[in-house]
Parts: C-alpha cells; sequence; structure tokens
C-alpha cells in the first residue's frame, strides 16, 4: 500500500498560514510534528536561516558526532527505457551509450577501491532487459567483499528483486520519487515504465519488506514548489519510518544540474531554498541522514559541512566508464564540485570533522 | 475517534473492574467515567453463571468487554485463560497480564510477546500490557497485537506517568492504538498521557479507592477529554504569548555567508 502523499494545491494550504511565531515555536520545540516542518519550510522561517542552522548543526552533531560519510558513485550503464524531460540519460538524447561488462565494472570499482572508497553506490539508468537483476547480482557478488556498503540506484525492483540481491549483498536502496506533485510528475515523464507515479513511491517498500537495513528517498529539486517537495518528503518519511522501524532512512535533495537535453528547470531552487530544505528536515527527523552530493558546488559544501548533511559523495564522475576514461562523455549531469577524494577529506578533517570511509561491516549481511 | 481492531470508540477512558466496594458502585462509576472499554479480570467473573455479580453489573449494550488474563504467571496460562473467555463469552478480545512477581505484577517482556504471538495466530483481537518498552511494543505490534498498553508506573501505585521518556518514543514509533495503562492515579494523570498524544488511558485502582468513585469517574472522563483536546489543539503552539517574552533573539545562529545569493 503507497503512502498517500496529499495534492501539492493542499500541502500549500499547510504551508500558506505559518508566521515567524510559528517558526520560532518550531525551534524550540523538542519533538516537530508535520505543522511545524510546515513553518520551517514556508517563507516566513526565511528570516531564521541562521537560527535553524545553528539548531541543525547542533542536532546533527549530537546525533551523528563530528563525522561526515564519504561515497562514490559507480555509473554502470546509461541505457534507459525512460523518457524523462530533465535526465541526460532519456532515451532518445543523442549521447554515446554504454553498459560496462562485469570485467569493465569491477576494473572501475577497484580504481575506487584504490582511491580509498568502502562504500558506492551503483546507478544505471532504466533498462530491466539490458541491465537486469541477474547483472546487478553478478556484480554485487564480485564486488562485496572488497566494499563494506554497496548501495543501489537502479530501476524500481519487485520485492523479490529486492529480496535477491539482499542476499547476495546490496546494503541499501535509494529511489527518489523526483516529484512528489503528480501532475508535474505526469508532465516531465514522457515515456517508459517511470510514467507510473505509484509504483514508483511504492518502491521504498517493496525494499522495506525485502529487509533493507537502509533506504533512500529523495526530490529532484527544479521540478516542483520545493517547499511542498519537503513536506512530502516529510510525511512520506513519516510514513516508511512507521511501517519499518528497524530500517534507517537517508533524504536526498539532487537540484537540478546542466545535462543533455537542455531542459530547463520548471523553478528555481537557490542555495539558500535548499539549505532550508536541509535544515527543516534536520529538525523534523533528527535521525535521518541526510546526502549532499557533488552535484552541489565545492564552496557550498564545505560550507553546510555539520550544518545537516550526514554524508557526501566526492571524486565522482556520472558517466559509465569514467574512472578508468578520465573521459565524461554520456554522463547523466556535469558535476559541481571537482575535487578529488582526498581533497574533499581533507576539507572534511580541516573542518574538524572525520571523513568516515567504512562505516558498515560485511558480517552483517552474509 | 479511537479506532481499534477496527472498532471505534468515542471514549478514549478504558476502566477496570477489581477493587470496588461493590458491584453497584462499580456499576455507576462505570456508568459516570462514559466508558465504552471495561476489563474483567476473568479470575473474577463466572463466565457461564447468567447472574454474575460482575458481569450483570454491565450494560454490555453500551460496553465493550475485555476480558483480562489477570494472575496469569506464564504464557501457557495466559493461553489458557483466554481460551475459557472466549468459550464463555463469544468475545476474541483480551486484554494480555503476564505477570509472575505477585509483589510488583509487573509484565514479563518474554512471555508477552510468546502469548500474544499465539493468540493472534488463533484469531485473539490481543491487547497486552508492557513495561514502557518501545522495542516491545514494536515487536508486538509486528507480531498483530490490536495495541499496546504500557504502564505509566507500577500497578496500583497511583504514581503517575514515570515512564514518559519511553511512553513518548512508543507513541512516536507505534502504528497500533497506545493505551496508557497501571499507575494514573489522578485525573492530572490522564490528562498528561492525554495531552502526550496517549490514544487512551486505563483506570481502576484511582476509581475503586476514591472516596467517592462516582464523582472521581466524572473527573476522569472530563480530565480525559481536556488532554486529548489539548493534544488535538496542538500543544504549546498555543503559547505565543510565552515565547514572545522569552527572548528568542538570543538563539544561537550560524554563519550562512557560504550561501551564495
Amino acid at each position: 500500500m503507497p503512502p498517500s502523499i496529499p495534492q501539492f494545491s493542499q500541502l500549500r494550504q499547510w504551508l500558506a498560514p505559518a508566521t515567524g511565531d510559528d517558526v520560532r515555536a518550531a525551534l524550540t520545540r523538542k519533538r516537530l510534528d508535520i505543522h511545524d516542518l510546515a513553518a520551517l519550510l514556508s517563507p516566513a522561517a526565511e528570516q531564521f536561516l541562521p537560527e535553524m542552522a545553528a539548531r541543525s548543526r547542533e542536532i546533527t552533531i549530537q546525533r551523528f558526532g563530528r563525522t561526515t560519510q564519504i561515497y562514490a558513485p559507480l555509473y554502470l550503464s546509461n541505457f534507459c527505457i525512460n523518457r524523462c524531460a530533465y535526465c541526460g540519460f532519456a532515451a532518445g538524447n543523442p549521447i554515446p551509450r554504454r553498459k560496462l561488462t562485469l570485467d569493465e565494472a569491477e576494473a572501475e570499482a577497484m580504481i575506487l577501491y584504490e582511491r580509498g572508497f568502502r562504500h558506492i553506490l551503483l546507478v544505471s539508468g532504466e533498462a530491466p532487459k539490458t541491465l537486469g537483476v541477474d547483472y546487478l547480482e553478478a556484480i554485487t557478488l564480485r564486488l562485496r567483499d572488497k566494499f563494506a556498503a554497496l548501495s543501489i540506484e537502479v530501476q524500481p525492483l519487485d520485492e523479490d528483486e529486492y529480496d535477491r540481491l539482499f542476499k547476495a549483498g546490496i546494503t541499501a536502496v535509494a529511489v527518489y520519487q523526483e516529484t512528489y506533485d503528480r501532475r508535474v510528475y505526469d508532465r516531465v515523464h514522457l515515456a517508459g515504465k517511470k510514467c507510473d507515479y505509484d509504483y514508483r513511491i511504492d518502491t521504498p517498500d517493496r525494499a522495506g519488506a525485502a529487509g533493507y537495513r537502509e533506504i533512500g528517498i529523495g526530490a529532484l529539486l527544479g521540478l516542483a514548489d520545493w517547499r511542498a517537495e519537503g513536506l512530502a518528503l516529510g510525511l512520506h518519511l513519516q510514513w516508511l519510518r512507521k511501517r519499518f522501524w528497524q530500517t534507517s532512512f537517508t533524504v536526498s535533495f539532487p537540484r537540478l544540474r546542466p545535462a543533455a537535453g537542455a531542459f530547463e528547470p520548471l523553478v528555481t531552487v537557490s542555495e539558500k531554498n535548499l539549505s532550508q530544505l536541509m535544515f527543516s528536515l534536520r529538525l523534523f527527523d533528527p535521525d535521518v541522514g541526510l546526502i549532499l552530493s557533488t552535484r552541489e558546488e565545492a564552496r557550498f559544501r564545505d560550507g553546510m559541512l555539520g550544518l545537516a548533511p550526514t554524508r557526501y559523495s566526492a571524486g565522482s564522475c556520472t558517466a559509465p566508464g569514467g574512472y578508468t576514461s578520465g573521459e565524461h562523455d554520456g554522463e547523466q549531469f556535469s558535476i559541481g564540485d571537482l575535487r578529488t577524494m582526498n581533497e574533499v577529506c581533507a576539507m572534511v578533517a580541516a573542518k574538524g570533522f572525520d571523513p568516515v570511509c567504512k562505516d558498515w561491516d560485511r558480517e552483517f549481511q552474509v | 475517534m479511537l479506532s481499534i481492531a477496527d472498532t471505534s470508540f468515542s471514549s478514549r477512558l478504558f476502566v477496570g473492574t477489581g477493587k470496588f466496594a461493590s458491584s453497584s458502585i462499580m456499576r455507576q462509576a462505570v456508568e459516570a467515567s462514559g466508558s465504552e472499554m471495561v476489563t474483567v479480570a476473568l479470575r473474577r467473573v463466572d463466565l457461564e453463571n447468567p447472574a454474575d455479580d460482575i458481569m450483570t453489573a454491565l450494560d454490555l449494550n453500551k460496553i465493550h468487554f475485555l476480558p483480562n488474563t489477570s494472575g496469569a504467571r506464564n504464557a501457557a496460562e495466559a493461553i489458557r485463560l483466554a481460551h475459557l473467555a472466549r468459550a464463555a463469552s463469544g468475545t476474541s478480545w483480551l486484554k494480555l497480564e503476564v505477570t509472575p512477581d505477585p509483589r510488583t505484577l509487573l509484565p514479563d517482556p518474554v512471555d508477552t510477546l510468546k502469548a500474544t504471538e499465539e493468540l493472534v495466530r488463533e484469531g485473539f483481537t490481543v491487547l497486552p500490557y508492557i513495561n514502557a518498552d518501545p522495542i516491545l511494543a514494536l515487536r508486538l505490534q509486528d507480531v498483530g497485537a490490536a495495541a499496546v498498553m504500557p504502564l505509566a508506573s507500577p500497578i496500583g501505585t497511583n504514581q503517575g506517568i514515570r515512564t514518559t521518556m519511553q511512553v513518548e518514543i512508543i507513541i512516536a514509533q507505534a502504528r497500533v492504538p497506545v493505551v496508557l495503562d497501571a499507575g494514573i492515579g489522578a485525573p492530572s494523570h490522564a490528562a498528561q498521557a492525554m495531552e502526550m498524544g496517549a490514544d487512551a488511558v486505563l483506570v481502576n485502582t484511582a476509581l475503586a479507592v476514591a472516596g467517592d468513585p462516582v464523582r472521581m469517574a466524572r473527573a476522569f472522563k472530563a480530565a480525559v477529554e481536556a488532554g486529548r483536546e489539548a493534544f488535538e489543539a496542538g500543544l504549546g503552539r498555543q503559547s505565543k504569548t510565552a515565547s514572545a517574552s522569552s527572548p528568542l533573539s538570543g538563539m544561537v545562529t550560524a554563519d550562512l555567508n557560504f550561501i551564495q545569493a
């Protein structure tokens, strides 16, 4: 049973009446409800951003310590059957297509291993016939003894497929709704299985039922009202927590980046907006992992360190085979923070935080 | 409205029937409380006897009869009692109490989980009485408990809510209704439980041993309604005057100059 997320017009009605007093109340409350989240996401909260940041920092450090997890994505394939207006991989975009062989994928992973990564995120476009569960299972079995954590961000799967990959050694599943606004969702998903909003929003439930210890949700910022998107994320998170109390959750807030296809974001989401969104989610859910990827520029990622995010990607390439070739042709999007993993870790350490590469162990899941 | 296992209750006050000076006072107190869910210790009633004192004192058209296994020391005893109750009364609802220690009557988490699992499998609607242990509450929910009934403080102590932190976690996490049970000694305790977001409270000793049980029942009724109203109104949100007078301008801030305009 998928969570029922209200229409955005209704979510905006929760946001609209919020006042400065509501924001102050939310800032001092021990346990926040969805209406507090609405207040923090509202325009009224903008003048309290420095206070929200301080509170968010306090909670983040209290809960996660002075640590930041580090991971890298590994793009397996950019074949895709979907046509998503915003994505470089969209079917029909004239980019060089490539699916790594298992040997190539392992070679890419080993480059990341040599660089010190112990947590990698396996990413692919959605093309189940080209890259299906058999492939994912095979690459997982090859990598599982090298890496402490192996996450996937691939096409939504069925529960028995998630179960297979869990047994093979996948430790976490990320699947982003992109936008919780059904109207916009239908507008930007032009073809392919991804057009099915309900199947997609039910995906974290299927992964939860398969027993995953970590599940990631997210919204692609630039498609719909980010404030309502934040509320929807809060509601989805709340729903998942009630259903899967033994699972940890993460939230990602990818902002649309320049990509093949020349899609212009439908709405503008500034760095200030993004930070408000992250602080709000942190105050709403002190335990949730918040991810800030290399989509964002170094300056912003450095500034946000310790304020709300708990996990950073580093040294990323979003093109299949890019770590081996050094080429970015066929990438999903161009990245904003071009520093190497060592440079990112040095920045984390310089700010008084421990860059954590290994935060899991193979032995938990044998 | 409160709903447990698809049954709706307009009152969030559950009452117990033990310790009253007479069945007649118990009946009047139950009526005054407005309760629609009344629990009866199986060991105190003779369900086979149509003239049983306690059972005849209850208007079963108005109230939901919830037999309990008070006195059971382990899962096997509790399950046996449950079978007897269902056979005699026809109800498959059960307040599960497994209390191996006769002094504190604190519930046994291991056998409570075991008995819940078995009774749910047999089709019972099980409301287990537990210590305020959030993980146990979730484990019980996972095996099919219809609600969980964490204790506020040891039964009969009238100490109020001494398990606040754990109860708050249970309320925040549980999918099933949370009924605060045991130790609620005064209407203010009941109101506090409702303000915290408990779905209902169960009260017995506080009524039974009050100077005037019927008036006390009325007081609890009012307190539960007030507490629930406060919870639904959004407690704390009304404290605007107080937060205006407390200088929030002194709050800590973080430097956000790195953000690009």
